[in-house]
């Protein structure tokens, strides 16, 4: 029988944070999807050797200070902007791997022409989009994602069509452009979506590498605090409520 | 296949996603302890029977859990 002084050694580790999240604390809520979004960014950067090449434009939003969190290089974005700054990065820099790392508030909210118009150009960049269907940061407003007939502390009686339009799907609209190479939806509540999903970011950071045009990843993820729920039942209602409406997968993939 | 894991309770915020990911349902948040922070960290309940399937870190938000496995 072995005890569990012996298992610990440097040669049986088959799991560790990854070597590029550094051990800043994360400022995220407890449960957050942001940090795993991190770590899998850290995981996939390390592991394509890109570490010395790496851009990431960090958004305003609860992930502002990724910077922090991973140690490639970053540069801070005005509000919804991180888009026009990466597009300048990239043409100014071709073989850096240039990604914007940008919430719904900022990417679908103020920043949707930015973002619109770098897809559609086919900016060889890579936007990394999370979605949480709320203002996180600022307190738990009402994004243009949220759903429709969700309680925010700005909509208290649920969204309502006649009164706030409908959610947005900006990862549809990527998928209709011609600039973009790679459109997908993941999500990373369990860990086979968690899987899935590192696959789905290296294969954008590869496709933008090989000069294919934009891609978008979109992380449909939680809001625990904003949400007023566990993190456990944050991802319980999200699989229920926001999987039907935002489905998960693929919507393109240009392969040559 | 014998596995192990060892977390970094300072680090970690108690959010218990680790517990539902855990398929073996040896993983549970302390009871009578908290770290530096407040929150209730992650422990390994029956050493034994941990077979180092990496669930739980990988879920983890946070990085706090290292797995080791062994034969």
């Amino acid at each position: 029988m072995t005890t569990n002084q012996e298992i610990i050694k440097p040669e049986n580790l088959v799991y560790r944070k990854p070597r590029l999240l550094n051990d800043t604390p994360m400022h995220y809520c407890p449960g957050c999807g942001h940090s795993v979004v991190h770590k899998l960014i850290a995981e996939v950067i390390d592991e394509m050797g890109m570490q010395e090449d790496a851009i990431g434009i960090s958004p305003v939003g609860c992930a502002v200070f990724a910077y922090s969190y991973i140690d490639i290089d970053w540069i801070e974005a005005a509000h919804g902007r991180a888009p026009a700054i990466a597009c300048a990065a990239k043409r100014l820099n071709p073989g850096k791997l240039v990604f914007t790392y940008q919430g719904d508030g900022d990417l679908a909210g103020i920043g949707a022409a930015e973002a619109i118009h770098s897809l559609n150009r086919g900016d060889n960049i890579v936007i990394i989009y999370v979605n949480n269907a709320i203002y996180g940061m600022t307190g738990g407003q009402m994004a243009p994602t949220t759903l429709m007939g969700m309680k925010t502390s700005t909509c208290p009686y649920g969204r309502q069509a006649s009164l706030h339009g409908y959610p947005l799907k900006v990862t549809e609209m990527a998928a209709m452009m011609e600039g973009t190479c790679y459109v997908t939806r993941q999500a990373v509540s369990r860990v086979a979506y968690i899987r899935k999903a590192k696959q789905a970011l290296r294969k954008a950071f590869e496709y933008s590498m090989q000069g294919k045009g934009s891609s978008i990843v979109e992380f449909v993820s939680t809001c625990s605090s904003g949400w007023k729920m566990s993190p456990e039942a944050a991802n319980q209602w999200m699989e229920d409520n926001m999987f039907p409406y935002y489905k998960l997968g693929d919507l393109k993939d240009k392969q040559n | 296949m014998r596995g192990t894991i060892v977390v970094d309770t300072e680090r970690c915020k108690g959010c218990n996603l680790c517990v539902v990911a855990c398929p073996l349902k040896i993983i549970r948040l302390s009871q009578r302890q908290v770290n530096r922070k407040g929150y209730p960290f992650a422990e390994q309940l029956a050493p034994g029977m941990c077979t180092g399937c990496t669930s739980c870190a990988i879920v983890c938000p946070d990085g706090c859990i290292s797995v080791y496995r062994t034969r």
